[in-house]
């Protein structure tokens, strides 16, 4: 696998219910083929309901019923035997649960249990995984709390009197403590101020700096995106359907959901009128055909609507899936619709 | 000038903890602003949390009562004894509230609070009375009865709901809109199908609104005139585009460069402004000998 530690070979997981003889299938995550390079910052965008929820699962190895892996593989290289997270067995998985993959979760409020101390809590997610107990480990935890800015009292401290920013770090502290390769983080910083945000999020790539970890961060703020990930991938209906190098996508996106996440994006010191997408994001239990995006596609033309566009290199590193991708130029606010050319 | 609101000095103290160790959180400290009556406006209260923005809403609202000071709306106080005259302000002060999903009951389809809605303000009884109000409203907001009748709230996307509930929110024709982080839990391609239809209503329809937010970037692209709160205090207020194009107080500063930028996209511009922080606590720390003063742009500036 060499320069990669993630491999996402054409992945599908499709949740399947059947209830009284009726079954039901959502196909939320629909043939994705992607990889994370080492020490790389992988930013993942879409909207509630895209299944970048169900994707992050898969990769997280959580994936319980009625998800399930359909096709496809998602292998990580942590230097030993390469783990399929698809296929492997619960024992495979906690060995590299904690110390290799981790997890940084959403809402801090609701992943710290409310009733213990933070340090007890701490002992609970990483004592067994990094094999060590007692004074030792209380060292090691007070000594990673240091990289995150928290005093060592928060370790006696309950989760309730703790600020947002802190539990926010705390939670953060949680995942990295193992000093993992790869970290996914879920909407790390979205229910956080403004201010405490950015000093968040300049912690998360201070650590991935000195750790050399991959992170493969999910939100659907495209400006947190804009700040610290290396690469992009865009997913839209269970499909990625871009994936571009930070600045590439922002200059140059070659996907009209693309180019709209970016032209939307209101700035200080500019008031011209920002477009806004029409229509809803597509039902996974019932996706359009062809190409997902075409109900809302200003630039859609037959074939969109029977055939899906494959995921295609239209640049250095760059690859869209869309028929009309050359067509695509970047939006100038205030000027027509997305995509649309003069 | 008729005002349309009014807030003048007004404070609101909570009392925290019990008998023993009582203490008090001044959440809302002698705030004033004025809307006028014949100039719709977008109005914003810019803040963190525990800024106060929130129980200054509510208290406009008429759902917390002034410690200090007095909110008119046209002249009268907004909070009511009497029912039938609570109920003709709410006719004219309407809330939309930040998560949609939490705003619509699960279990009820979406028109009925429209009905319900149209029924007890506008007096209307028949059927057909109270579907044009219900449609007209929904016109408004870019959606139509036939699109959301019989629907439940899941059947919607955050986008469509919010949209739902700004209509109902517009079933009495109220001259003011209390909007509280409307667009927060909406996602981006919709939130500015949200942000964008604020703007229409204070163009289109002359309803005035009251927008509080903490996203700058989406106050600097609709409103006319800010507030910006810090822990309950007015630091600076004035006309929008002048405040934070060129923002005076550390702690506006601070919040115009902790904003996130996508214009040097993958730069990793992520230092925290440390500095600015630490101005912007000193300033805090001597807050109670400040007061606000004039300047020659029309802001007003606490020093």
């Amino acid at each position: 696998m060499g320069d990669n530690i993630l491999e996402v070979e054409a992945l599908k997981a499709y949740y399947q219910m059947s209830y009284f003889g009726v079954n039901r299938e959502v196909r939320a995550v629909d043939g994705i083929t992607m990889n994370v390079k080492r020490r790389e910052v992988y930013g993942i965008a879409g909207e509630s309901s895209s299944g970048k929820t169900s994707f992050i699962k898969v990769l997280a190895a959580a994936i319980r019923p009625p998800l399930r892996v359909i096709a496809g593989s998602a292998t990580y290289d942590f230097g030993g035997k390469p783990t399929d997270v698809t296929v492997a067995t619960p024992a495979e998985i906690d060995a590299i649960r904690w110390r290799h993959l981790s997890y940084i979760m959403q809402g801090s409020m609701s992943t710290l249990n409310p009733v213990r101390r933070i340090g007890r809590i701490f002992e609970d997610f990483a004592a067994r995984p990094l094999g060590l107990s007692g004074s030792a480990f209380r060292q090691r935890v007070v000594e990673h709390l240091g990289h995150l800015k928290l005093p060592p009292s928060v370790l006696n401290a309950y989760p309730h009197e703790l600020s947002g920013g802190m539990r926010q770090r705390v939670t953060i502290g949680l995942a990295t403590v193992g000093k993992p390769d790869f970290i996914i983080a879920d909407e790390p910083t979205t229910a956080l101020d403004v201010v405490v945000q950015k000093d968040v999020l300049s912690l998360i790539k201070n650590l991935q700096t000195e750790m050399g970890s991959s992170i493969v961060f999910v939100t659907h703020d495209m400006s947190v995106h804009a700040n610290i990930a290396d690469r992009i991938g865009i997913i839209y209906a269970g499909r990625l359907v871009e994936e571009a190098p930070t600045r590439a996508l922002f200059t140059a996106p070659k996907h009209p959901y693309s180019a709209h996440l970016v032209a939307s994006l209101p700035r200080i010191g500019d008031t011209t009128q920002r477009p806004a997408l029409e229509g809803r994001p597509p039902s996974l239990a019932a996706p359009p055909a062809g190409c997902r995006f075409h109900p809302r596609c200003p630039l859609a033309i037959d074939k969109c609507k029977t055939e899906a566009p494959p995921l295609l290199a239209v640049g250095p590193d760059h690859r869209s899936a869309c028929w009309r991708a050359a067509d695509v130029e970047p939006l100038v606010p205030g000027h027509g619709r997305v995509g649309v050319t003069a | 000038m008729s005002a349309l609101l009014e807030v003048a000095d007004v404070g609101k103290r909570f009392q925290m903890g019990g008998i023993l160790g009582r203490q008090e959180v001044r959440a809302v400290d002698e705030v004033s602003f004025a809307i006028a009556a014949d100039k719709p406006e977008i109005f914003t209260i810019i803040g963190e949390s525990g800024s106060g923005k929130t129980t200054l809403a509510r208290m406009i609202l008429g759902l917390e009562r002034p410690s200090s000071g007095r909110i008119l709306f046209r002249g009268e106080p907004v909070h009511h004894e009497n029912k039938a005259d609570r109920l003709k302000f709410m006719a004219n002060v309407q809330p939309v509230f930040q998560n949609p999903f939490e705003a619509f009951n699960p279990l009820k389809r979406v028109d009925r609070y429209l009905q319900s809605t149209a029924r007890r303000y506008l007096g209307a009884r028949d059927k057909a009375a109270i579907e044009a109000a219900m449609d007209g409203a929904l016109q408004k907001v870019g959606l139509s009865l036939a699109e959301i009748a019989g629907r439940f709230p899941h059947e919607l996307s955050g986008g469509q709901l919010q949209r739902v509930a700004i209509a109902r929110a517009l079933i009495p024709n109220p001259p003011l809109l209390i909007a509280d982080e409307p667009v927060s839990m909406v996602d981006a391609s919709l939130r500015m199908a949200i942000v964008n239809l604020l703007k229409a209503l204070r163009d289109d329809f002359g309803v005035s609104v009251i927008y509080i937010t903490h996203d700058l970037a989406t106050a600097y692209y609709i409103s006319d005139r800010l507030i910006i709160m810090q822990k309950g205090r007015v630091v600076e207020m004035g006309p929008a585009r002048a405040v934070l194009d060129n923002p005076e107080h550390p702690y506006s500063q601070l919040l115009k460069a902790s904003v996130l930028s996508a214009d040097d996209a993958g730069a990793g511009n992520l230092k925290p402004a440390n500095e600015l922080l630490q101005f912007s606590n000193d300033r805090l720390s001597r807050a109670d000998a400040s007061r606000l003063e004039e300047r020659a742009d029309g802001r007003r500036v606490r020093v």
